[in-house]
């Protein structure tokens, strides 16, 4: 069941479209439910269907093309790297080593203590704030250097 | 019109034509994957890019529309070059094992690789591996070999109504797969392999089993619904291989139900029965035809001798041919014997002897897509019409208004504009509603009979009827249709109603009023042309119904099996019981059979030659597939020899187009149906409009894979998950009225017959009924598929004792 | 510096030299995304008046013309053109969509508009939006930026409260929603039919054209889609005149433009130049190339342009027409600078295996080409690579290229082209030897 606090969001979105195009804020609440629950599970996804009264295939479409969206888990925080050019000219290789040195793990793993998954990134648009980094989805942290990661670190706890 | 030039060639073409669509009219072969004539427009394979003059890019011919003075090169340097690099792309990640692929031999990649790839390959990295998926026993997949051209995600979504698959992930992952892992439950699932251009998807029953070139194809006409979809049987060593659809634009289009395109598999049953057989001392003996024929012959006639000729009775499938059926009428009217009927599932014969004519849908198949507003009384679509069905939802897709009068709220995939959902009794009162309301909305004066006029005063109008007439007089939300098109069907559960005479007077009035075409949606194959040759009770003979209500000493079934293709079960159970003698002509030596006395090997559809008339009245003639398995007969055969050994005149057919000559008097068809064909009625029947507020009533649908013996003995179809075992379901609000909970074990009755059933929630049943499948051997000591019944909650030691009871019964 | 990326509320302007601040005029003030600074600056004063004079729509279409503004999110399509495609009369809701979905490596332009500058875009989709009677706009943000998507949401809210969004505006009978709305990560979504696919609840999938969004756009419905730095030039526009616009640039080539300037040096950023200032003078402005190296190349308007060596790059001009002669185009303005360290063949080897992850999967060519140019780059840089592998990749590419349904394809092929074009021998050098050219020569020493 989708909790009321997760409805309430979902409603406010819909209220962006013409009432029979509700599959448009599908996006969105795959992004409310994600933010919520951690991932996007399969019960999420059938959840999602039936409150937008969407075909359930078309959800995981849509979950799956974006990949923002996490179909597995990902531990309580996603670190997501840019490696793509604008970050990779400003090193940022050394923050991939860096950090997976730190949490102990590759991309896509999740660290033994469940708390921290590392994830290469596409282009984030922020190109000139290289190299950079963002925390679940919704935290950029730009400018990086092996110091400062570890400080954004230490705070997440 | 506009003036192209294709590779040199002038031609005239349509406003708005593609490309592809031009090239197509004048035999000019552009190679494509994704698209097709009846999807929407993808253009995602690329494969049939062509060059138009004065752009400087290759154009795709599906999704280009041509324009005046346009020049198309489908054979140029630059459309080749396009075309083989496309063919290269595909191939990269495509396995080469064809040998292994039950598409080879009739794969489009195959072919178009044959004409525009290379022999080496220049891609040396490694192959993409995609995990397969089951998606249900009719259809196999093997992923890797998909090329993600999306026909079938495209076909489930426009002409299934329901997206089942879709295309996940992105880029090279991306991958054809169903929801996790649930199935594909369309009931046209068959056709995305006929549209799968790859081997991904393939027949799950046919794998393995033989190379298409191997295959002899012969034409044939599908014989489980009303629709006579043209279909090809595929032979190997006289076995039916497979059944494919045979193009027919009118009927079928392109398309197959899975009914149609599986139930090949009952064909090759080990329930056939392959010789006559005859019960003597209460064991059953093989015997020779002859002797088989003689020991009926004998039989019928030492009954008659003795208790007159009405004392037998012959029942008819509305799955038989014409010529089956005219030869069944013709015997009986010789032993003088006025008793016979096709009308198995039929209740009411109030209309009988009040008939203009033959009644049959009222339309023709492909002008339901055109019709405004449609209204359908009584019919689960989907379950009855799996592929009429789907002409309904292009209407409701093209703009048409749906509305349904039905004890029954299913989903038929397309969107419902008003609907009323009542008990099967209530349904009259409902049509007058809308009657009522129709007459005051229309501008045109009424001429209703004054019976009809003062019927209706007593009648309140409801919303929600008010709104069914609205629409079917033309009002709409954006603007109203001076003359709408308008069509009225009534389907199988309005068919069986006891009170199907005043629905079917009630919605020829709205009919009337509205000037609607329709009629009904007869659920069988064939009844259309029974009705029409009159396999029908004499003005003294006895209905099917009154047959098994006064039972007869004999019986002469003709393809049928009686509980589960009758009404009434537990009536018919016991009418064959009780009988002396029964005689079946039948295919299948099932245990339906235990209480015939003589068993006459019948060919099925496809090892005789005969003839259907479908629902819209045409007449299709079909030949035998393959020769007759083991000792049986084509049924026109073992009639016309039984009536020999009767010594009855006028029994000299030599082929079944002799007995079609007969029926036809000579006559081409068409002018015999033109001339027959006749909703009207003589004159109005009495009408109850009050509505009855107590009792519960029965919904006793026939499942779509339970609708005749083939389908039955269809392993693949029995698979799905339309098979589930006959359940009392009925609406929160019911099993609150009742004190019941899902899972509970109920007594149902009806009549003096009973079934013990698990309670399933089902909120698409109207409140005060129980909806309980028929056809189905749990069900067969219930009455009829639509009357009384009622519910008792059984305790743990009934329950027990109840099975106990059965024990004994079977002991 | 213009736009520094890591104060993200108040950046202190210490140098504006040499911009000409246009979409970004805010950014001279403390609290540059306030309504109360855009105010100050005479903010949503055109859209008054345009609104309550109830100006023709025409004559803002020819206004526009005359601005010479052309679509900046790369393709260039003059935009008061693309608005008189819109079908002026439309029995139904039109729609307004606004590109924000910045994927393209090296672009973040937009991202800067929308967190300092936000109503600068509203006040200009509003008044696109009367001129070409929309109803309802959305304005589609890329979801990695997403603090700026919020911001943005939060100014639409102070927008409205203030009476320049919603019902009847300046109590007129001209109404028009907006709404943000955020794309999850996919690059495909930048492509203005992926975008309206996205933007319907779909996988952003591009649609094949025609038909255009104009007549089939966002829900089936008329629908003008524009980047933001297109529609958050309007308000300029319409306050100093489109000729005062025009005489911004050079010709053809009218206005202000925004570059992202990333890569190797030392002041990365947004730099808001006039068109067709001189490449070296916005190098400058970017603090020139870092640690004090040589230039070695220049992607000028993001990956989907074509690489130019810095011989080149150094004689030409930021707008259309030169960057046209130098064989490139200034795409979104997305200036990549690489120096003499840079390894042309491992940079390459990235660029592919964004275009194979972020290619939709549709069209045959893009979905199965991306992804067999980044595996024989792979295998390259893993030192198996065969000196045939060149024309074979530069053969893909081309097969790629114009054979899809959007411009993906082209995108994906031209880094792969123009690098081994123009860098052939370190591709020869790293196939021969299974390293890096520039790896080996700095090891030397």
């Amino acid at each position: 069941m989708l909790s009321p606090q997760i409805t309430e969001k979902i409603d406010y979105e819909l209220t962006k479209y013409p009432a029979e195009q509700s599959q448009a804020a599908v996006m969105s609440a795959l992004r409310i439910v994600q933010t919520e629950r951690g991932w996007l599970s399969n019960e999420s996804m059938s959840e999602v269907a039936q409150y937008l009264g969407m075909p359930e295939i078309a959800v995981m479409e849509v979950a799956s093309f974006y990949n923002m969206y996490d179909l597995a888990p990902v531990g309580k925080y996603k670190i997501s790297v840019c490696t793509n050019i604008s970050c990779m000219l400003r090193n940022s290789d050394e923050i991939v080593d860096h950090l997976k040195h730190k949490l102990g793990v590759e991309f896509n793993q999740v660290s033994e203590d469940g708390k921290f998954c590392l994830k290469e990134g596409e282009c984030m648009g922020a190109c000139g704030g290289a190299p950079l980094m963002i925390i679940n989805n919704h935290t950029m942290h730009e400018f990086l250097t092996p110091a400062k990661v570890d400080a954004i670190l230490d705070e997440l706890k | 019109m506009l003036n192209i030039e294709i590779d040199g060639k002038a031609l005239e073409v349509e406003h708005g034509s593609s490309i592809i669509d031009a090239a197509d009219k004048v035999g000019i072969a552009i190679p494509r994957f994704c698209y097709h004539k009846k999807l929407s427009v993808a253009a995602n394979c690329r494969m049939c890019l062509v060059q138009v003059e004065n752009f400087n890019k290759p154009l795709p011919a599906c999704a280009t529309p041509v324009a005046d003075g346009m020049k198309i090169f489908t054979r140029s340097k630059s459309a080749i070059d396009a075309q083989k690099s496309v063919m290269e792309f595909l191939l990269i990640n495509h396995p080469l094992d064809c040998p292994i692929c039950d598409q080879g031999g009739e794969c489009d990649l195959q072919d178009v690789a044959v004409a525009y790839g290379t022999s080496g390959s220049r891609y040396t990295e490694e192959k993409r591996v995609v995990f397969n998926k089951n998606i249900g026993p009719l259809v196999s997949t093997d992923m890797t070999r998909c090329i993600q051209c999306t026909r079938c995600v495209r076909f489930l979504q426009e002409v299934g109504g329901i997206m089942e698959l879709g295309m996940v992930g992105r880029g090279e992952h991306a991958e054809i797969t169903a929801y996790v892992d649930k199935s594909v439950n369309s009931e046209l699932s068959g056709n995305i392999i006929d549209l799968c251009p790859v081997g991904a998807l393939t027949s799950k029953p046919f794998r393995y089993s033989a190379r298409s070139w191997e295959l002899t194809r012969r034409p044939s006409i599908a014989p489980h619904d009303g629709l006579g979809s043209h279909i090809e049987v595929h032979v190997k060593d006289n076995k039916v291989m497979r059944v494919l659809p045979r193009e027919k634009e009118s009927i079928n289009e392109c398309w197959l139900s899975d009914r149609d395109r599986f139930s090949y598999e009952g064909l090759n049953s080990s329930d056939r029965l392959q010789v006559p057989m005859i019960k003597h001392n209460g064991n059953w003996l093989e015997t020779d035809w002859k002797t088989a024929l003689e020991f009926a012959a004998g039989q019928i006639k030492d009954i008659s001798n003795e208790h007159g000729s009405d004392a037998l009775g012959v029942l008819v499938s509305p799955n038989s041919t014409m010529e089956e059926g005219y030869l069944a009428k013709q015997l009986a009217t010789a032993l003088n014997c006025g008793n016979v009927d096709y009308r198995l599932r039929q209740t009411d014969f109030r209309l009988d002897g009040k008939r203009l004519g033959t009644p049959w849908m009222g339309c023709n198949i492909h002008e339901i897509e055109e019709l405004d507003r449609i209204l359908v009384i009584g019919s689960n679509l989907r379950n009855e019409h799996p592929l009429l069905a789907k002409r309904f939802r292009k209407a409701v897709a093209n703009g048409a208004e749906l509305s349904v009068i039905s004890p029954l709220d299913n989903n038929p995939l397309m969107d419902i504009a008003h609907k009323v959902i009542v008990r099967p009794n209530d349904i009259v009162n409902v049509l007058g509603q809308v009657l009522k309301a129709m007459s005051g909305l229309q501008r045109l004066s009424l001429c209703l009979p004054p019976s009809l006029n003062q019927l209706l005063e007593e009648i309140k109008v409801r919303p929600n009827t008010q709104a069914i007439a609205e629409s079917m007089a033309g009002h709409g939300k954006d603007y109203d249709l001076v003359a709408p098109k308008v069509g009225i069907f009534l389907g199988n559960m309005a068919l069986s109603d006891p009170r199907f005479t005043e629905m079917y007077s009630m919605a020829e009035a709205i009919g009337g009023i509205s000037g609607a075409k329709g009629g009904i949606l007869p659920a069988t194959s064939n009844s259309t042309g029974m009705h029409m040759m009159g396999v029908m009770p004499s003005s003294t003979g006895m209905h099917a119904r009154a047959m098994l209500e006064v039972p007869r000493k004999a019986y002469l079934i003709v393809n049928i099996e009686p509980e589960l293709d009758c009404q009434h079960a537990a009536l018919a159970k016991a009418a064959m019981q009780k009988a002396e003698c029964v005689v079946a002509l039948t295919a299948y030596k099932s245990a339906a059979l235990e209480h015939a006395d003589i068993l006459l090997p019948i060919a099925p559809f496809s090892e005789t030659s005969g003839t259907f008339m479908s629902m819209e009245g045409r007449v299709q003639s079909f030949t035998a597939a393959v020769k007759p398995l083991g000792e049986c007969r084509p049924a026109w055969k073992v009639l016309r020899v039984l009536a020999n050994t009767l010594g009855l005149p006028d029994f000299d057919y030599e082929t079944s187009e002799q007995v079609k000559q007969a029926i036809f008097a000579g006559e081409k068809p068409s002018a015999v149906v033109w001339r027959s064909l006749n909703n009207n009625l003589k004159d109005l029947v009495e009408i109850q409009v009050n509505i009855k507020h107590d009792g519960l009533q029965r919904i006793g649908e026939v499942p779509q894979y339970e609708s005749d013996p083939i389908v039955r003995r269809s392993m693949p179809l029995q698979k799905t998950k339309y098979n589930i075992k006959p359940m009392a379901r009925m609406c929160a609000a019911q099993l609150a009225e009742l004190a019941l909970q899902e899972g509970d074990q109920v007594l149902v009755k009806q009549d003096k017959g009973s079934a013990v059933l698990t309670v399933k929630l089902d909120n698409h049943v109207a409140k005060g009924c129980v909806r309980v499948a028929a056809a189905h051997e749990d069900t067969i000591g219930l009455g009829d598929l639509m009357g009384d019944i009622s519910v008792e909650k059984l305790s743990a030691n009934q329950l027990a004792a109840y099975q106990a009871s059965l024990k004994e019964v079977h002991a | 510096m213009a736009t520094p990326s890591a104060k993200a509320q108040a950046p202190v302007m210490t140098d504006l030299n040499g911009q000409t601040l246009v979409c970004l005029r805010t950014l001279t003030e403390s609290q540059p995304a306030a309504l109360a600074t855009y105010i100050k600056l005479g903010g949503y004063q055109s859209l008054k008046r345009i609104v309550t004079e109830k100006t023709k729509a025409t004559d803002i279409i020819t206004e526009v013309k005359i601005s010479g503004l052309r679509g900046r999110g790369g393709a260039g399509f003059p935009t008061g053109l693309k608005w008189s495609f819109m079908p002026r009369y439309f029995d139904g809701v039109k729609y307004l969509v606004c590109n924000t979905d910045e994927g393209e490596p090296g672009t973040f332009k937009d991202r800067d508009i929308i967190r300092y500058n936000p109503h600068q875009l509203i006040e200009g989709m509003t008044i696109a939006a009367y001129t070409l009677g929309a109803r309802v706009g959305y304005n589609y943000i890329h979801g990695e930026i997403w603090q700026d998507y919020e911001t943005f949401e939060a100014a639409l809210m102070e927008a409205k409260a203030a009476g320049y969004l919603g019902e009847n505006l300046f109590g007129t009978n001209f109404s028009f929603d907006l709404y943000a709305v955020h794309g999850y990560g996919a690059y495909i979504c930048g492509e203005e039919t992926a975008l309206i696919e996205s933007i319907e609840g779909k996988k952003g999938q591009p649609r094949f054209k025609p038909p255009f969004p104009a007549s089939y756009g966002v829900f089936g419905r008329p629908t003008n889609v524009n980047n933001t730095e297109s529609y958050a030039s309007i308000p300029w526009i319409m306050q100093h005149g489109g000729a005062a616009f025009a005489d911004l640039g050079v010709p053809n080539s009218g206005g202000s433009k925004l570059f992202s300037v990333s890569g190797h040096v030392e002041k990365p950023g947004n730099y808001e130049v006039k068109m067709g200032t001189p490449f070296v003078d916005l190098l400058a402005m970017a603090g020139g190339v870092w640690h004090g190296r040589k230039l070695k190349a220049v992607i000028p308007g993001g990956p989907s342009t074509a690489v130019v060596p810095a011989s080149i790059m150094e004689a030409t001009s930021m707008d259309y027409d030169s960057l046209s002669k130098a064989r490139t185009s200034l795409g979104a303005g997305s200036m990549i600078v690489m120096d003499d360290s840079t390894c042309m063949v491992k940079t390459l080897h990235r660029l592919s295996y964004f275009f194979y992850e972020e290619s939709c999967g549709q069209c045959t060519p893009c979905r199965e080409g991306t992804g067999w140019v980044y595996r024989v780059l792979d295998r390259i840089v893993k030192g198996q690579g065969k000196m045939e592998d060149l024309d074979l990749l530069t053969d893909i590419s081309k097969n790629i290229s114009g054979r899809t349904i959007c411009a993906l394809g082209e995108a994906a092929a031209t880094p792969v082209i123009s690098f081994i074009k123009h860098f052939r021998a370190e591709f020869e050098y790293y196939i021969e030897h299974g390293k890096s050219m520039v790896e080996s020569r700095a090891e030397q020493g």
